[in-house]
C-alpha cells in the first residue's frame, strides 16, 4: 500500500439543471495499490460526492463503457492504473464529441446506433437461401482471423474525441465507421460492391475528409490499424472511379 | 403518467434478450427492448472462450453429437438439470451456431493439415481432415467428452454480440437505452408489462406488452468479489420475486470460476486450460493430478474451483496481500498462440497486473462467476405462475445448467435459448391478448413513485452502498465455495437484519433526474432479496449437489434432494422468501442419476433409479440393435420444439460417410460409450 494521496480534478456539469455552470471540481484520495481509476471513482462517489456521474460497465477493459479523457489523453479508465501518474495529480473530462449526459458521462450508445443505421453497418449476406440445418459453408481460416482483428472495435468513441476532421465536420464518420466498413468490405459473406460501399462512404464525411492525422490510430485502446484501414478504403474507393 | 405499448417487450439487450427480441421481430410483432446500457456493452460481450455446439468438425471433436453434447451437459449439472431443456438446447445448438455465421460472426475456422497442440502439458500433432478445411472449428473445455466449444479467438462474446445486435438493428427493433425497469405490471395471474426509469431525465414510464421477456443476466453482484460486469446485479429476479406470485428456481446454485484474476476477479477464460495451460501451486507444482488424475485441469468448474480451495486450505496457496492465490500457467502454449488465441487474456494481463502471460504465470483464484437460478420457467420459457412472462439466458431458470453449468454452455444458452423461446414468445403474441388497463399500469407507476419520493423527501438515513457492501461481505464470508449449516444461518441472520435496516434508506443527493445514488438505493433493497433466496435456498438444501457444496453434507442425496428449490416472495414485507420443492421425475429421465466422474461416488441413490434403468434398458432391446440413434432417443424421452428447429443436423461425417455413423456415437443411455475422453 502505497497510501500517497491522489488528486483529481474532475468536470462537473449536470446539464439538465438549468443554473448548473460546467466547473473543474478537486476531490483527494488516498491511493491503494493496484488502483484503477474505476476504483477510485467509486471511492470518491460512495465516500466524498454522491451525484458525481460516470460510466463502467465490465470494469475489465472489454465493453467500452468508461472512454474519458485522463489528463488530456482520450482512454479507458477502468483499466488505468492511478499509479501510472507519478505527480498523483488526475484530471478527468468527459469524451468530447458526443452529448453529454452528466459529468464523465457521454452518450455513446446514441452516437453508435445512429451510425450503424446510416451506414448499414450489418452483414448483408449475398445469399437468403442459408440453411441451418446442413453443414456450414467453408471459409478460408486466414480471412475468418483477419475479419476478428478488424472485429475487436468495443465502440468506446476514443477514436472518434481524438479526430480532429470530427470536430469540425459533425457528418463525419470517423475512425469506427470506417473500421466497421472495411470490415464487411472485406467478409466474403457480404454482398455488397465496393460501388455500394462507395456510395456510404466515398466523400467527404467518410475517407476523403480524414485528415490523416492519425489521432484515432495513436489512442484506440484495442491497437486496430485505423491507418492502414483508412488507406485501404481509400484505394478501394479510388479504383471505383476509374 | 407516460405509457408505451408494444407486442413483444423484452427487458435486457445482452445476447438472449436481442434474440428473442429478433425472433418476435421476424414473426412481425411490434417489439421493443429496453436496456441499461447501450446494448453491445451488455456483460454478454465478456464471454471469452465460446460456445458449445457439437459441431464434430475436428478431428478431436470427431463422433460429436446431440446425444454427447446432452449426456455431458446432464452429468456437468449433476443431475439437477431439466432433461427436455438439455435435449431441446443441444439439438438446437449446430442450428445456432451455423445462424450466427450467417449473421457475420467470423468463427475460428479449422485449418487442415498437422496441427499443433498442448494436451497434458505436452505437445502433440494432430491432423485435421482435407474435407474439414474451412468448417467451424472448436476448443477444448472442461467436463465435455469432445473438443465441442466454438470460439473467435477469446472475443466470443464480443462477436456474437456485434453480430446479434447489429441483425436488430438490421430489423429496425428499439432499443430504450438508459432505462431501467423497477416493477412487473400484473394482476396475479397475468403479466402486463414493466413500470421502468429512464436513467437520464428520472421519468417514471408504463410499458406494456402483450408478452414480456426478462432477459437481465444473473445475480453475480450479490457478491464481494465476481467475475461478472458491475450491472449483474439480479435485479430481474428480484422483479419476478416482488410479484409476489412468480417463482425463482435454484438459487442457491451459484458457480465459481477457478481462474480470475487476483485481486480484482476479472476472468480469464477456462479456454487457458482447454488450450492446454496448467495451475500450479506455491512450489510451482501441478496438484490437479493428485486431485482428478483423468481430468485434471479439465474437470469440471464447480470440482476445479473446490480443488483448488482445498489446496490452498493445505497451505499450498502463494500469500498476497490479498488472501492465498494459485498460479495459472499458460508459458508453455507460447506467445504466438497466446497473442492470437488469448489476447484478452494477454491484454487483462499487461493492464491489471503488468505481467507478461507468456513469461509469466498469472495469479487467480475461483470467483464468484455465474448465476445457475432465475425465473423459473416451463421449457417453453414461461413463468409457470403468470402468464405473459417469459425469462431467458441467465437471468431465467429455463435449467438445462442444475446445479452447475459446463463452461461454453451459457453462451450457447444464450443464442440458442433466445432462438427456441423465441419463438413460443411469438406464438404466445399470435393466441393471446392483452386488455389494457391503465388503471392497472398507473396503479404500479404510483407505487415506484411513492418509493422514490420515500428516499428523496423522508427521513431515511441508511446509506445505500454501506447496505449493498455489508451484503456482499455476507455472501462472500459465508456462502461461498464451500458451505456449512452454521455459517448459512448466520447469512440468512445477517441479511434479514440488512433487509430490515433497508426500509430506513435515504439518499443525500436529492436530485429526481440522474442520481447514481438513487439508482444505488432502489437496487440494494431489490438485491437483498434475492441475496436472501440464496442463503435460505442454501441453508435448505442438506446435501451437496454441483456448485452447492455443503460441508456438513458432502454426498448427493438423490434420494431426499432430487428437487428443484422454487422461492416466492407472497408478503412483501416478510424478510425471507417462501421455499418450496419441485421434484424431478426419475422416470421420466432419459439419463438416470449416476456417477459423475469426480473422485468417490458418494451419491445416495433415489429408489426410482434402478428401475427406470431396468425400464431404459427394456425399451432399447424392444428397439433391437440397429435403432437409428435418433429412434432410441425418442422412445426413452420425447421433446418438442418449434417446427422449424426439428430438422436433424447434418455432420461432416454424414456428408463423407452418406450416412449417420451410429458405431461411433453410441447409445444415449449408456454414456461411457460415446466415443473418447480427451482428458
Amino acid at each position: 500500500m502505497s497510501g500517497r494521496i491522489l488528486t483529481f480534478n474532475i468536470f462537473r456539469f449536470d446539464p439538465q439543471d438549468a443554473g448548473d455552470k460546467p466547473k473543474m471540481v478537486k476531490y483527494q484520495l488516498e491511493e491503494t495499490s493496484g488502483m484503477t481509476v474505476f476504483i477510485a471513482l467509486n471511492k470518491l462517489r460512495q465516500e466524498q460526492d454522491p451525484s458525481l456521474q460516470f460510466d463502467f460497465v465490465c470494469r475489465a477493459g472489454i465493453c467500452g463503457s468508461c472512454a474519458m479523457v485522463i489528463n488530456g489523453f482520450p482512454t479507458l479508465a477502468c483499466r488505468t492504473l492511478t499509479a501510472k501518474y507519478p505527480k498523483g495529480e488526475i484530471t478527468l473530462m468527459p469524451l468530447p464529441g458526443f452529448e453529454l449526459i452528466g459529468d464523465l458521462s457521454v452518450n455513446t450508445g446514441k452516437f453508435m446506433r445512429e451510425l450503424a443505421e446510416r451506414l448499414k453497418l450489418w452483414l448483408h449476406p449475398k445469399s437468403d437461401d442459408l440453411n441451418i440445418h446442413r453443414l456450414e459453408d467453408p471459409m478460408d481460416p486466414e480471412e475468418a482471423a483477419r475479419l476478428y482483428e478488424l472485429e475487436r472495435c468495443v465502440e468506446c468513441g476514443v477514436c472518434v474525441s481524438a479526430c480532429a476532421t470530427k470536430q469540425m465536420r459533425d457528418t463525419f464518420v470517423g475512425a469506427v465507421g470506417m473500421m466497421k466498413i472495411a470490415r464487411f468490405e472485406l467478409d466474403s459473406r457480404d454482398g455488397r460492391s465496393a460501388d455500394d460501399f462507395y456510395h456510404v462512404i466515398g466523400n467527404q464525411d467518410g475517407v476523403f475528409g480524414c485528415m490523416t492525422l492519425l489521432g484515432c490510430q495513436d489512442n484506440c485502446p484495442k491497437d486496430l490499424p485505423h491507418m492502414q484501414q483508412i488507406a485501404y478504403l481509400r484505394r478501394k474507393m479510388a479504383s471505383t472511379l476509374l | 403518467m407516460k405509457l408505451i405499448y408494444t407486442d413483444c417487450l423484452v427487458v435486457g439487450a445482452g445476447l438472449a434478450g436481442l434474440r428473442v427480441a429478433i425472433a418476435a421481430k421476424e414473426r412481425g410483432h411490434d417489439t421493443l427492448v429496453l436496456s441499461l446500457i447501450p446494448a453491445k456493452r451488455s456483460h454478454s460481450a465478456a464471454a471469452q472462450g465460446g460456445m458449445q455446439a457439437s459441431l464434430g468438425n475436428t478431428v478431436k471433436g470427431l463422433g460429436d453429437n446431440e446425444d454427447v453434447h446432452f449426456q455431458d451437459t446432464v452429468k456437468g449439472s449433476d443431475w439437477g438439470c431439466d432433461q427436455t431443456v438439455a435435449r431441446m438446447f443441444a439439438h438446437c445448438a449446430p442450428k445456432a451456431v451455423r445462424e450466427l455465421a450467417n449473421w457475420g460472426v467470423p468463427w475460428t475456422r479449422v485449418t487442415k493439415g498437422p496441427r499443433e497442440v498442448v494436451v497434458n502439458a505436452e505437445r502433440i500433432t494432430i491432423e485435421e481432415a482435407e474435407a474439414a478445411h474451412g468448417l467451424i472449428n472448436a476448443r477444448d473445455f472442461g467436463g465435455t467428452k469432445k473438443w465441442r466449444t466454438c470460439y473467435t479467438a477469446d472475443g466470443t462474446g464480443h462477436s456474437l454480440l456485434y453480430a446479434v445486435d447489429n441483425k436488430a438493428i438490421s430489423l429496425g427493433i428499439p432499443v430504450h437505452e438508459r432505462v431501467e425497469a423497477l416493477s412487473i405490471i400484473h394482476d396475479g395471474e397475468r403479466c402486463h408489462g414493466v413500470v421502468a426509469r429512464c436513467l437520464i431525465t428520472g421519468e417514471l414510464r408504463a410499458y406494456i406488452g402483450k408478452s414480456t421477456t426478462i432477459a437481465t443476466g444473473g445475480y453475480g453482484r450479490i457478491y464481494e468479489v465476481s467475475t461478472n460486469a458491475i450491472i449483474c446485479e439480479g435485479i430481474g429476479q428480484a422483479l419476478a420475486l416482488e410479484t409476489g406470485v412468480a417463482t425463482l428456481g435454484n438459487m442457491e446454485a451459484v458457480q465459481f470460476h477457478p481462474t480470475a484474476i487476483v485481486p480484482v476477479g476479472i476472468l480469464t477464460t477456462e479456454g487457458c486450460r482447454g488450450d492446454g495451460g496448467l495451475l500450479r501451486d506455491k512450489d510451482g507444482y501441478r496438484f490437479m493430478p493428485d486431485y482428478e488424475p483423468e481430468k485434471k485441469e479439465l474437470a469440471s468448474r464447480d470440482v476445479v474451483s473446490r480443488r483448488m480451495t482445498e489446496h490452498m486450505r493445505k497451505g499450498k496457496g502463494v500469500d498476497s496481500p490479498y488472501g492465498p492465490h494459485l498460479w495459472l500457467d499458460i508459458t508453455l502454449l507460447g506467445r504466438k498462440h497466446i497473442e492470437t488465441n488469448l489476447r484478452e487474456v494477454k491484454e487483462i494481463c499487461e493492464n491489471f497486473l503488468g505481467i507478461d502471460p507468456a513469461k509469466d504465470w498469472i495469479p487467480v483464484r475461483p470467483t464468484q462467476h455465474y448465476s445457475m437460478g432465475g425465473i423459473r420457467t416451463t421449457p417453453t420459457g414461461q413463468s409457470p405462475q403468470l402468464k405473459g412472462l417469459f425469462a431467458v439466458g441467465e437471468a431465467a431458470c429455463w435449467d438445462m445448467h442444475g446445479f452447475n453449468r459446463l463452461g461454453g454452455n451459457s453462451l450457447a444458452e444464450t443464442v440458442v435459448g433466445g432462438m427456441i423461446i423465441g419463438k413460443y414468445v411469438a406464438d404466445f403474441c399470435d393466441d393471446n391478448d392483452l386488455v389494457l388497463d391503465t388503471g392497472l399500469a398507473k396503479r404500479y407507476v404510483d407505487k415506484v413513485r411513492a418509493e422514490i419520493d420515500e428516499l428523496i423527501e423522508g427521513k431515511g438515513t441508511e446509506n445505500p452502498w454501506e447496505l449493498k457492501y455489508a451484503m456482499q461481505r455476507v455472501m462472500m464470508d459465508y456462502v461461498g465455495i464451500f458451505r456449512n449449516g452454521p455459517e448459512l444461518d448466520e447469512a440468512v441472520k445477517q441479511l434479514k437484519a440488512l433487509l430490515a435496516r433497508s426500509v430506513n434508506l435515504g439518499v443525500s443527493c436529492k436530485k429526481r433526474h440522474a442520481n447514481p445514488e438513487l439508482v444505488e438505493a432502489l437496487r440494494v433493497r431489490r438485491m437483498l432479496k434475492v441475496a436472501l433466496t440464496v442463503a435460505c435456498g442454501a441453508a435448505a438444501r442438506t446435501e451437496s449437489r454441483g456448485a452447492h457444496a455443503r460441508e456438513d453434507f458432502p454426498q448427493r442425496n438423490d434420494k431426499d434432494w432430487l428437487c428443484r428449490t422454487l422461492a416466492s416472495w407472497p408478503d412483501a414485507n416478510a424478510l425471507e422468501p417462501k421455499l418450496s420443492y419441485e421434484p424431478l421425475d426419475v422416470m421420466q429421465m432419459e439419463l438416470p442419476p449416476g456417477y459423475r466422474g469426480y473422485g468417490a461416488d458418494n451419491a445416495i441413490a433415489h429408489p426410482d433409479t434402478a428401475k427406470r434403468e431396468a425400464e431404459i434398458a427394456e425399451l432399447l432391446a424392444a428397439l433391437g440393435p440397429n435403432a437409428s440413434r435418433e429412434a432410441r432417443q425418442q422412445a426413452l424421452m420425447p421433446f418438442e420444439l418449434p417446427e422449424s428447429l426439428t430438422p436433424a443436423n447434418e455432420r461432416l461425417a454424414d456428408r463423407l460417410n452418406g450416412l449417420v455413423n451410429t458405431e461411433t456415437t453410441g447409445s444415449p443411455s449408456m454414456p461411457n460409450i460415446a466415443g473418447d475422453d480427451n482428458s
